[in-house]
C-alpha cells in the first residue's frame, strides 16, 4: 500500500516537475531571442560606426552604460522609458489583437494637445484634481484619435496601416497650425503654446529630478494590461480576434466592438505618454514634443513579444540607448538618428531568431 | 511484353516532421491501366502522388518510370516526363482565363504571349475529341466545380502526358458527372494512356479500375486483381478491420419540432444568390441530413442558420422562438449548437490550448468567468473531463490545439458544443478529414444524442456518412430544397438525380 | 483673377501636378507588381528614402544625373532584397518588416546625410526641364505638359511599359498568377519564391527611382524625411487603382494635384485658410480614398501571406 503510494505521489511529481521544467525551458528560450536581437543590433550600430570612421565600440560603452553615471542620468533614462513603456505596453493590446496601430506617434501629439488645452484652459484646481484631469484628457484624446482609424476599419475595411499613418501626418500638421496660431504664446519667439497652469503638472518623483510619477503610472499599467491580456474574459475575446477572426464571429464575440476596443486602448496609452510629455517633461506644447516615440513604441512591444510585462524592460532598453545616443552625439559626434538603425535591426533580428527558434523546435 | 512496369515505385520514405506520410511504399503501375489507390484519408495516398508528379521529394526509395530512375526537382520535370497529375484542390488561377492557365509556365519565362489564337485552336481541338466542353477564353472563376475539372483535366492533355494522376475527382462531382469522368477515364486508357485513381469510394473503384492498390498507413497494403476481390475484402484492408457499416438505431418517433426554417433566402458573401426558398424542419430526437454536391449553397444555409450570414427574406424558428437575423452569440445563447464545415477557419483558434479552446462561447459566462477574470481552475477541469469522456488524445489541457491530430481537434469541437447542453445541434461535414475510428465515434456520439432528445441537422456531402445516422435526407441543389428520401441505400439512383438538379420523377412528388 | 491669369495659373497647376505625381507614380506602379505577387511592402517610405539619399550621394559626387538615378534604382533594389528575404525566404510577418525598414531607411539616410553632408550644405544641379521645339510653345497645353524634366515625361513610358509586361509576356502572367494562386505556378513549375523576388525588386527599384526624383529631378537637396509620407500614400493609391499600373498613374496624377494646389495655393497671398490646412490635404484625402475606394474584390487573393510548399 505505502509503495503504491509512494509510487503515485513520484508520477505526480515526475509529471509536475515535467510542466515545471517545460515552462522554465520556454521562458528561457523566450527570453533568449530578444536578448540575441539585441546583441545583433548593437553589433550592427557598431559595425555602422567603425564604417563611417566612429569608434564601434562606443556603441557598448558609450549607448549602453554611458548614461548610467549619476541619479539624474538613471532619472532621465527612467524619464525618457515612461512614453516607451506606455505606448509600447498599449501596442502589445492592440498587436495581439492584429490591429497594426503605426499610428502612435500622432495619438501621443493628439493627447499633448489636449493636455495642453486642460492645462492652460483651467485655473484655480488643485493638484489632485488638476493633475489627474490632464492625463485624463490626454488618454482620451488619443483614444479617440485611434478611434478614428478604427471606426474606417470595422466599418469600411479601410487598412488601419495607412489610414494611422495618415493621421500621425494630419496629428503634426494639427499641432504645427495650434502652437503657431491660435494657442501660440505671443510673447515667445518661437512657436510655443502658453505654459499648463502649476496645478496640471505630474507630480515629481524626486524633488530636483526632472522624474516625475508617470514612470509609476506606466509600469502599473504595463501590469495591468498584462493581467488584462491574460486573464480577463476581454482579454481573451480580444487575443481570439487576433488569432482567427472567423472563430471569434463563430463563438459570437463582437469582432467590431473587440478591434475598437484594442485600438482605444493603445490609443490611450499613447495619448496618455503625450499628457505626460506636455505635464511632466516641456510644460508646454511644441511643434516636435516627441523624438519619434510612437514609432519606436512598436520596436518596444514587438521586442516585448506583445507582452506588456515584457514592455516594461524592452521600454527601459531603448530608452538607455535613446539616452546614450545624446551623450554619444555630445562626446563624439555620432548623430543620435543611430538609434533608429539600432531599433530597425531590432525588429529584424527579432523576427528572424523567432524563425529560427521555430526551426529549432521542429527539428527537436 | 518487356518485364519492367511502366512505373515502379520502390520502397519510398517520406516525413514531414514527426508526421511519418510514406513509410517504405512499394508499387508498381503497369502500362495502359487504370489503376485505383484506395485508402482513407491520411492514408498516404496524396503525398505519394505528389512526390510521382515532383512535387514533394522523397526522403528515401527510388522511382522508376519507363525504365529509368528519375528524381524529379519540381512538377515540370515530371510534365516534361509526360507524368500530370489533376489535384484535388484545382491548380487553377481564378482570374486567368482558360488558355492563360493552360500556358502558364510554359515555353520561355520572359517571351512576349504572341500566338494565343493557335492555342485556343488546340483547346478547342482536344476539348471536341475529349467531349469535354472546354471554352478557352472563359475565366476560371465564372465555371462550376464541374467545369473547372474538366478544364484541369484538359489541361494536363493540353500539356501532353502518357501517366495521368486523378487525386480524388470524384469528392466534388454529382453520381452522373462521376460516370462521365469514369469513361473518360476509359477513353484515355483506349488512346494509350495510363491512369491512376486516387478514391475512398469502394464502388468507384470496383467499377473502372484493373488493378488496386489499397494503402494504410503510409503503406501499400494490398495490390489486387478487380476481378479477385469484393467490397467487404478492399474494405477491411482499408481499415485493417471488418467496417460496421451500419450503426445501431433505435426505432422512436420523433417527438415537437425544435427547429423550422421557413423559406430561406440568402447570398454567399460573394453577393451571388445561394439559398433559395428553403423551408425544412427538425423534430426533437431525429437526424435530418442535407445532402447534395459541395458548393449547392449547403455552406451559406449552415452560416445562415448560426446568424454568420445575413438572412435575405425567410424565418427561422427555434424552440418557437424567431431567431432569424440575430447575431450569433444571441443564437448560441438559445441552446443552438454549431459543428462548423471548415473546423481551421471557424471551430477552432489553432494557437490556443485546449482549454481556451472549449471555451470559445462561454468564455464570459458562469462558471468560465467570475466577475470580469477568467476561473482557470474551472475551465481546467471542464476541459479535463471532456478529454477523458471524448476520448481525445492529448498531453494535457493547456496543450496548442495546433498539436493535435485532425480527428482529435474534431473530438474535442463535438464534446464542446454537445456540453452546451444544446436542443438543436447543426452539423456540417461531420467526420471530414478524421480517420475512420474517429468518425465511428463521432458518429454514434451523434445517434446517442438523437436518442436523448435532441435535433440535429446533418449537412454532408458523404453519402455514407448520411446513410448511416440520418432519418430523412434532404436534397440540396443549386440552393433549393429538391426532395426528401429515407435514407434507403436502394434509392440511391433517385439520391443521385436529384442531386444533380433532375426533379422530372414523379414518385419523388411531395 | 481674370481669364488670362486664372489660364496661367490652370496651366502651371497641371504642370507641377504631374511633377510632383511623378514619385509616387514610380512607387505605385512598383508597388501594383509587388502586390500582384502578393506582397504587401509597408516599407515604401523606407525604400523611397534610401533611393533618394543614394541618388543624391551619387549624383554629388559625380554631377551625373543618369547616374545618380541609377543609384537611386539600385539603393532601393538593395533595400528590397532585405525585405524580400525576410518576407519571402523566411516568411517573416510582412507588416513588421516593412515597418522595420522604414525606421532603418530613416536612420540609415539621416545617420549618413548628418555625417557627411549636413556641414557642407551644398545642392546639387538637378535635371532642367527638356524644351521640345513647338510643343512647348504652345499656350497653356506647352505650359501644362511640355516644360518637364525627362524623369517626369519618364513616367508616361512605366506606365506603358509596366502594363505591357503584366499583361503581355509570359512573366507577367505568371506574376499575376502568383498573387492570386501560388502554388498552381509551383506545380506549372515556376518559382513562386523567384517570382515574389523579382516583383519586388521591380517595385522596389522604381521606389528608389521615386524617391531618386526628389533630390535629382525636385529639390537639389536631401533633407530628412524628404519622401513625408510618399511611400505610404503610393500604399493607397494602388488600392484606388484597383491593381492596375495605368490607373496608378492617373491616381497619382490626382494626388501630385492635391500636391500642386497646396503648394500654389500656399503662394497665393489672398487665400485665408491657414496653410496646415492645404498641407494636410494629401494625407486627408487618401484616407478619403482608402474609405470611397475600397477594392476588396480587385485585391490579389494571397496578399500579405507567405506561400508554403506543402
Amino acid at each position: 500500500m505505502a509503495e503504491i503510494n509512494q509510487g503515485v505521489r513520484e508520477t505526480v511529481n515526475s509529471q509536475a516537475a515535467q510542466a515545471f521544467y517545460r515552462t522554465l525551458s520556454q521562458a528561457a528560450i523566450s527570453a533568449l531571442t530578444p536578448i540575441a536581437a539585441v546583441l545583433v543590433a548593437l553589433a550592427f550600430g557598431a559595425l555602422l560606426l567603425w564604417l563611417n570612421g566612429f569608434n564601434g565600440s562606443d556603441v557598448v560603452t558609450v549607448m549602453v552604460f554611458g548614461s548610467f553615471q549619476d541619479i539624474r542620468s538613471v532619472g532621465e533614462i527612467l524619464l525618457k522609458a515612461t512614453p516607451l513603456i506606455l505606448i509600447g505596453a498599449g501596442l502589445c493590446v492592440a498587436f495581439r489583437c492584429s490591429i497594426w496601430n503605426i499610428g502612435a506617434e500622432g495619438q501621443l501629439y493628439v493627447g499633448a494637445i489636449a493636455a495642453t488645452l486642460v492645462g492652460t484652459s483651467i485655473d484655480g484646481l488643485s493638484v489632485w484634481v488638476h493633475a489627474p484631469l490632464v492625463m485624463l484628457a490626454g488618454a482620451l484624446a488619443g483614444a479617440a484619435w485611434a478611434g478614428i482609424a478604427g471606426y474606417l476599419k470595422v466599418r469600411f475595411q479601410a487598412s488601419e496601416i495607412v489610414t494611422t499613418i495618415m493621421l500621425n501626418y494630419i496629428a503634426l500638421i494639427l499641432t504645427s497650425y495650434l502652437v503657431t496660431g491660435p494657442m501660440r504664446d505671443a510673447s515667445a519667439a518661437y512657436p510655443q503654446s502658453a505654459r499648463l497652469v502649476r496645478e496640471a503638472w505630474t507630480p515629481r518623483l524626486v524633488t530636483d529630478l526632472r522624474l516625475h510619477i508617470g514612470i509609476l503610472v506606466a509600469v502599473v499599467l504595463a501590469v495591468a494590461l498584462y493581467i488584462f491580456l491574460r486573464r480577463s474574459s476581454r482579454g481573451f475575446a480580444l487575443r481570439v480576434v487576433g488569432l482567427n477572426p472567423h472563430a471569434a464571429r463563430y463563438a459570437g464575440m463582437n469582432v467590431a466592438r473587440n478591434i475598437m476596443i484594442a485600438m482605444c486602448i493603445s490609443g490611450a496609452m499613447a495619448g496618455l505618454a503625450g499628457a505626460f510629455e506636455v505635464a511632466g517633461v516641456t510644460r508646454r506644447l511644441y511643434q516636435n514634443i516627441s523624438p519619434g516615440y510612437g514609432f519606436e513604441g512598436i520596436a518596444v512591444a514587438l521586442l516585448a513579444g506583445n507582452n506588456p510585462l515584457a514592455a516594461i524592460l524592452s521600454g527601459g532598453l531603448f530608452a538607455t540607448l535613446r539616452s546614450g545616443s545624446e551623450v554619444l552625439q555630445i562626446t563624439s559626434q555620432v548623430p543620435q538618428v543611430l538609434v533608429l538603425v539600432i531599433q530597425g535591426i531590432v525588429i529584424l533580428s527579432v523576427v528572424a531568431f523567432a524563425k529560427l527558434r521555430d526551426i529549432l523546435r521542429t527539428v527537436a | 511484353m518487356s518485364t519492367q512496369p511502366f512505373l515502379r515505385i520502390d520502397n519510398i520514405r517520406k516525413r514531414f516532421g514527426p508526421i511519418v506520410a510514406s513509410d517504405g511504399v512499394t508499387l508498381e503501375i503497369e502500362e495502359g491501366e487504370i489503376h485505383s489507390l484506395l485508402g482513407e484519408n491520411g492514408a498516404g495516398k496524396s503525398v505519394l502522388m505528389s512526390m510521382i508528379c515532383g512535387m514533394v521529394r522523397p526522403d528515401e526509395g527510388e522511382i522508376v518510370y519507363k525504365g529509368q530512375s528519375v528524381r524529379f526537382a519540381s512538377p515540370r520535370d515530371a510534365i516534361r516526363q509526360r507524368i500530370g497529375m489533376v489535384h484535388q484542390h484545382f491548380m487553377l488561377v481564378p482570374n486567368l482565363t482558360v488558355a492563360e492557365n493552360y500556358i502558364l509556365g510554359q515555353g520561355s519565362a520572359f517571351g512576349v504571349i504572341s500566338d494565343m489564337a493557335t492555342v485556343h485552336r488546340k483547346i478547342r481541338a482536344l476539348s471536341e475529341r475529349y467531349a469535354l466542353d472546354v471554352r478557352p477564353d472563359a475565366i476560371v472563376e465564372d465555371l462550376s466545380v464541374g467545369e473547372q475539372q474538366r478544364v484541369e483535366i484538359l489541361k494536363v492533355l493540353f500539356h501532353g502526358i502518357d501517366l495521368l494522376i486523378l487525386d480524388e475527382p470524384t469528392a466534388v462531382l454529382t453520381p452522373q458527372e462521376t460516370d462521365r469522368l469514369l469513361s473518360l477515364m476509359g477513353d484515355l486508357v483506349k488512346d494509350g494512356k495510363t491512369v491512376v485513381f486516387i478514391s475512398h469510394k469502394l464502388d468507384e473503384v470496383m467499377r473502372v479500375s484493373n488493378r488496386i492498390s489499397v494503402m494504410r498507413d503510409g503503406r501499400v497494403v494490398n495490390t489486387v486483381k478487380v476481378g479477385e476481390t469484393n467490397a467487404r475484402e478492399l474494405a477491411r484492408m482499408m481499415v485493417g478491420r471488418d467496417v460496421r457499416m451500419e450503426l445501431p438505431r433505435s426505432p422512436k418517433p420523433p417527438g415537437r419540432t425544435v427547429l423550422s426554417v421557413e423559406n430561406l433566402t440568402c447570398r454567399a458573401e460573394t453577393g451571388l444568390p445561394a439559398v433559395r426558398d428553403v423551408s425544412l424542419h427538425v423534430r426533437a430526437g431525429e437526424i435530418v441530413g442535407i445532402a447534395g454536391v459541395s458548393g449547392n449553397g449547403q455552406t451559406e444555409l449552415a452560416l445562415a442558420l448560426s446568424g454568420l450570414l445575413p438572412v435575405d427574406s425567410g424565418r427561422v424558428v427555434l424552440n418557437g422562438n424567431d431567431i432569424t437575423g440575430l447575431d450569433p452569440a444571441e443564437i448560441n445563447a438559445r441552446r443552438f449548437s454549431h459543428i462548423p464545415e471548415d473546423r481551421h477557419k471557424h471551430g477552432i483558434v489553432l494557437p490556443l490550448s485546449l482549454s481556451e479552446n472549449t471555451i470559445l462561447q462561454r468564455y464570459d459566462q458562469k462558471p468560465f468567468a467570475t466577475g470580469r477574470m477568467l476561473n482557470r481552475r474551472v475551465i481546467g477541469e471542464h476541459t479535463r473531463d471532456l478529454i477523458k469522456r471524448f476520448r481525445v488524445k492529448s498531453r494535457d489541457e493547456n496543450q496548442p490545439i495546433a498539436a493535435l491530430s485532425g480527428g482529435n481537434q474534431q473530438k474535442l469541437v463535438v464534446a464542446r458544443e454537445l456540453a452546451r447542453d444544446p436542443d438543436f445541434i447543426l452539423v456540417n461535414q461531420l467526420a471530414r478529414g478524421i480517420d475512420i475510428g474517429a468518425m465511428e465515434f463521432v458518429m454514434e456520439e451523434m445517434l446517442r444524442q438523437r436518442d436523448s432528445g435532441r435535433a440535429i441537422l446533418l449537412i454532408s456531402t458523404e453519402l455514407e456518412e448520411l446513410f448511416a445516422i440520418c432519418d430523412r435526407i434532404l436534397v440540396m441543389f443549386h440552393g433549393e430544397i429538391l426532395g426528401e428520401l429515407p435514407p434507403d441505400r436502394a434509392r440511391l439512383d433517385e439520391l443521385g438525380l436529384l442531386m444533380a438538379g433532375n426533379t422530372d420523377q414523379p414518385a419523388l412528388a411531395g | 483673377m481674370d481669364d488670362m491669369t486664372s489660364l496661367t495659373f490652370l496651366a502651371a497647376l497641371v504642370g507641377a501636378a504631374w511633377r510632383l505625381a511623378t514619385p509616387l507614380i514610380f512607387a505605385s506602379i512598383g508597388e501594383v507588381f509587388s502586390e500582384r505577387a502578393g506582397v504587401l511592402n509597408i516599407g515604401l517610405e523606407g525604400t523611397m528614402l534610401v533611393g533618394a539619399f543614394c541618388g543624391f550621394a551619387a549624383a554629388s559626387a559625380t554631377g551625373n544625373i543618369p547616374l545618380g538615378l541609377s543609384a537611386g534604382v539600385a539603393g532601393g533594389m538593395l533595400f528590397g532584397l532585405v525585405f524580400a528575404f525576410f518576407t519571402i525566404t523566411i516568411k517573416a510577418d510582412q507588416i513588421v518588416v516593412g515597418a522595420a525598414l522604414n525606421l532603418l531607411g530613416m536612420g540609415l539616410t539621416a545617420f549618413l546625410f548628418r555625417t557627411y553632408y549636413v556641414s557642407t550644405g551644398k545642392g546639387i544641379e538637378i535635371a532642367q526641364p527638356v524644351h521640345i521645339p513647338w510643343l512647348s510653345d504652345l499656350p497653356f497645353l506647352g505650359e501644362a505638359f511640355f516644360r518637364q524634366n525627362l524623369i517626369v515625361y519618364s513616367t508616361i513610358l512605366v506606365a506603358i511599359v509596366a502594363t505591357l509586361v503584366l499583361y503581355r509576356t509570359s512573366f507577367g502572367l505568371t506574376l499575376r498568377a502568383v498573387g492570386e494562386h501560388p502554388k498552381a505556378v509551383d506545380v506549372a513549375g515556376r518559382s513562386v519564391v523567384g517570382y515574389r523576388y523579382a516583383a519586388v525588386l521591380v517595385g522596389t527599384g522604381l521606389a528608389g527611382l521615386g524617391g531618386a526624383f526628389l533630390t535629382l529631378g525636385h529639390s537639389n537637396q536631401f533633407v530628412e524625411g524628404i519622401t513625408s509620407g510618399r511611400g505610404f500614400i503610393a500604399l493607397a493609391v494602388v488600392v484606388f487603382a484597383r491593381w492596375s499600373p495605368i490607373g496608378a498613374f492617373f491616381v497619382s496624377l490626382l494626388f501630385g494635384l492635391f500636391y500642386a494646389l497646396q503648394l500654389m495655393l500656399q503662394a497665393q497671398a489672398s487665400i485665408v485658410v491657414p496653410y496646415q490646412v492645404l498641407q494636410a490635404l494629401p494625407y486627408i484625402m487618401t484616407i478619403v480614398t482608402l474609405v470611397a475606394f475600397r477594392g476588396k474584390g480587385a485585391a490579389p487573393s494571397k496578399l500579405g501571406q507567405p506561400y508554403e510548399m506543402r
